[in-house]
């Protein structure tokens, strides 16, 4: 389903990685020779500090290079020069476009009217993704959005429809209803990153409500930061158990092998005793993590939506780690091409 | 763990007990735990005796029904099950934002004028939370409560805002717009009638009207225009709260404390916050840094324990995620890892055509659900490899641990005046009145995450 979309808006709650799966989506959209455009909407810089290049303009830049010969351009969008830009849609407002920054407009329209910056970043966006070249072909195969969060991303998909209603003739509202019918068509699917915890999986739930009553496309769902499982519960309680004294004679006899550099003793039978309760106490966790994953999978199945994973990366996201996330993800066919 | 000597614990307790404490505001970027925070602390200190309200803004299902609200109604309500021994009672509310907009405009303007206000289609538009109408509204209502003066204690949750920093500005940007001369010439034409509006503003208007009309709408531009003089005499009102809430955040009796998670992002958006704060001279009470890991055995590196398991590997027992998780050390994040930007699949052997399965084998996240419980270890595997298997999640764990602590120190190194409390990560969600109390406990614990890991979770609160 999600090949045919050319707009992925890609939401999801705080501390879940949205902008880091938005930029491995990217990546993934663009690899064997693709454009794909990553556009920002928060102000963040967020894509500028992941790609670890300098702050992003306002302006389109070729901010990495994929597998397969493709292209991710990267777009910051700023509210305040997407106004101007939208004004010169409708007029050569230059000397009233100054006259409206002077007389605080654009203030007004960007902060004190804060919906009117959601039409300006949304409609940026869907122009981005009928652009096209002189030939007749789009200049971006795909454009990803990393949008608000999952709490605010259906209000601000929905905004243009507000405006709509709000300003029901003139160029306002034809531009607001272009936006709609981009966001509305199947070119669009809005994906949902979660982590297999209570509080996300439900926000991610609510959030696919929203947007069904809003009218606005589904895509996927993408669950981050999975712990790869390492021992189950069983084999946990069987090494605090029964096996206790062999799991302790085997880790005894593996840290007196790498003895050498570190502490010496640390090898030692009595010290091995001392290290078995904290080990362990670390391995329980990680069976009640396992656990509290397998509910959160179970929630995220019952969503009825494709679900892709991808495992924590213990050390953080660096570049090498979205370009393994973005491979993951094609792997396992969310660019529909895989 | 425990923090260093270079930064301060912070002292929770001191904070809540501090009878000049009069509202505590947690902020920080989304996700961090903030609204769990915010709970926390509310019901600690209403354990330890206050009259407290916790004003939430849009709080996960469970948490909020946790403290007894299910609904959103603005107003607040006593919280049932907590310990009132020590004479202290703890409410809730959630932010309604629109009834919140709607009760300023009723309060402040005749009757008449209000329903002008309330019926306009922009009104209506504006109010229902367009973004940024939730940080005015999150001010107006600690602003209320506090003027209610019904509470001791007040502790507010900030917004999910785009930037943490939004609800600060909220209060000013309000302020300078009604100032501004752009409302002026929105009404101007209201007020005055057309033609001598016009005359009146002289070049500004001419140059104005045509386009905003020509764009908005003739309609649209005369809701606005509406609206704007509808407003007009509650501005006065408006500006004055404004002004009043931002003192009131300026004011010793509030406390900020800057809530983060040990990572780079979020940590980031803390150092801007307490620079922020420092410049608004508002008082920074310190930096909460929630879900820190902790490791009973951390005597026991990551290094040497995944050297421990490639002994164990020798033995041919241990299997592939071992050697997985042995390439990826904490200084070297792997051999994958692309050195020049301009070819990076150079590094990844993966044709857009067919390169799937090649990628797969290298590759750390595999994730068909069959797959996975096939690579963890069962019970009756050799006890080597549950001993690989401890001590490969121990080297996980002390991964983690380095990160965090990697990512806090630039923070502190930053920072190092702002008192910090860790909280230790809880391995699963907390929705319910015990898991606030745990993680109050763990937020008052000033031996940091350390040794609050060590504390029985099902102990009744310390006296």
């Amino acid at each position: 389903m999600s090949s045919m979309s050319r707009l992925h808006v890609v939401s999801g709650k705080g501390g879940t990685g949205k902008t880091t799966v938005a930029a491995a989506l990217a990546l993934a959209l663009a690899s064997g020779g693709k454009r794909a455009l990553l556009v920002e909407v928060e102000g963040r810089q967020g894509i500028a500090q992941l790609f670890e290049t300098e702050a992003l303009p306002y302006e389109e830049r070729k901010i990495a290079v994929a597998p397969g010969g493709g292209e991710v351009h990267a777009l910051a969008i700023d509210a305040e020069r997407a106004l101007l830009d939208y004004l010169h849609m409708f007029y050569k407002l230059g000397s009233a476009g100054r006259a409206l920054k002077k007389l605080g407009a654009i203030d007004f329209a960007t902060t004190i009217a804060p919906g009117l910056r959601d039409v300006l970043l949304t409609g940026k966006a869907c122009e981005a993704v009928r652009r096209k070249d002189r030939t007749g072909r789009y200049v971006y195969d795909y454009v990803v959005m990393d949008a608000p969060p999952t709490g605010r991303v259906t209000r601000f998909l929905n905004v243009n429809d507000e405006v709509a209603g709000l300003a029901r003739i003139g160029p306002i509202h034809n531009q607001a209803q272009a936006v709609m019918r981009v966001l509305k068509s199947p070119e669009t699917a809005v994906h949902f990153v979660t982590l297999l915890e209570e509080m996300p999986v439900q926000e991610t739930a609510d959030g696919i409500a929203e947007l069904r009553a809003a009218g606005l496309p589904v895509g996927a769902v993408v669950v981050n930061m999975v712990r790869p499982p390492v021992l189950d519960e069983a084999a946990v309680e069987a090494a605090a158990g029964h096996r206790r004294a062999e799991v302790e004679r085997a880790l005894a006899g593996a840290l007196e092998r790498t003895g050498a550099g570190g502490s010496a003793d640390a090898g030692r039978t009595g010290r091995v005793e001392a290290l078995v309760a904290p080990l362990l106490e670390e391995a329980r966790e990680h069976t009640e993590r396992l656990a509290l994953e397998r509910r959160g999978r179970a929630d995220v199945a019952r969503l009825g939506l494709p679900a892709y994973e991808l495992h924590l990366l213990g050390d953080g996201v660096d570049l090498a780690g979205l370009y393994r996330m973005a491979r993951e993800l094609r792997r396992q066919g969310m660019t529909g091409t895989a | 763990m425990t923090l260093d000597s270079m930064t301060e614990p912070l002292d929770v307790d001191g904070v809540l007990d501090n009878p000049r404490t009069r509202i505590v505001v947690c902020c920080g970027s989304g996700g961090v735990g903030k609204t769990t925070t915010a709970a926390a602390l509310g019901l600690r200190a209403a354990e330890r005796g206050r009259r407290v309200v916790v004003l939430t803004i849009d709080p996960a299902r469970r948490l909020a029904q946790s403290m007894g609200i299910d609904e959103l109604d603005n107003i607040p309500r006593r919280v049932p099950g907590i310990d009132g021994s020590a004479g202290g009672e703890l409410f809730a509310m959630m932010l309604d934002m629109k009834r919140t907009f709607d009760e300023i405009v009723e309060a402040h303007a005749d009757k008449d004028r209000a329903r002008a206000i309330l019926e306009n289609p922009f009104y209506q538009s504006l109010s229902a939370g367009f973004a940024g109408t939730q940080e005015y509204m999150a001010m107006e209502k600690l602003g209320q409560l506090r003027a209610r003066d019904e509470w001791d204690l007040i502790v507010v949750d900030t917004p999910p805002s785009r930037s943490a920093l939004d609800f600060l500005d909220a209060p000013n940007r309000l302020g300078s717009f009604l100032d501004g001369t752009f409302i002026k010439v929105l009404m101007a034409p209201a007020k005055l009638g057309g033609r001598a509006g016009m005359k009146f503003l002289g070049v500004g208007m001419s140059v104005m009207s045509g386009p905003l009309n020509k764009l908005m709408g003739a309609q649209l531009l005369r809701d606005v225009q509406t609206f704007v003089a509808a407003m007009d005499t509650m501005f006065g009102g408006f500006r004055t709260r404004a002004d009043a809430t931002y003192r009131l955040l300026q004011d010793p009796g509030t406390a900020f404390l800057v809530v983060a998670a040990p990572e780079r992002d979020a940590l980031r958006e803390a150092a801007y916050f307490v620079e922020r704060l420092a410049a608004e001279r508002m008082p920074l009470a310190g930096l909460v840094l929630n879900r820190v890991h902790t490791s009973g055995a951390a005597r026991l590196s990551a290094e040497r324990a995944l050297a421990a398991v490639e002994n164990l590997d020798g033995d041919g027992i241990v299997d592939r995620v071992g050697g997985q998780a042995a390439s990826r050390t904490v200084d070297d994040p792997g051999t994958l890892a692309p050195t020049d930007l301009s070819s990076p699949e150079s590094g990844f052997p993966q044709p857009a055509s067919s390169g799937v399965a090649a990628g797969v084998a290298s590759t750390v996240t595999t994730t068909d659900t069959t797959d996975q419980q096939h690579q963890s270890a069962p019970a009756d595997a050799p006890a080597a490899r549950l001993a690989a298997g401890l001590l490969r999640l121990h080297a996980e764990r002390m991964q983690v641990l380095a990160r965090e602590r990697r990512t806090r120190d630039r923070f502190t190194a930053l920072h190092p005046e702002v008192p910090v409390a860790e909280v230790a990560a809880l391995p699963g969600d907390v929705h319910d009145l015990a898991g606030l109390r745990a993680i109050g406990e763990r937020l008052a614990d000033r031996a940091g995450a350390g040794s609050a890991r060590e504390t029985d979770e099902d102990a009744p609160a310390r006296p």
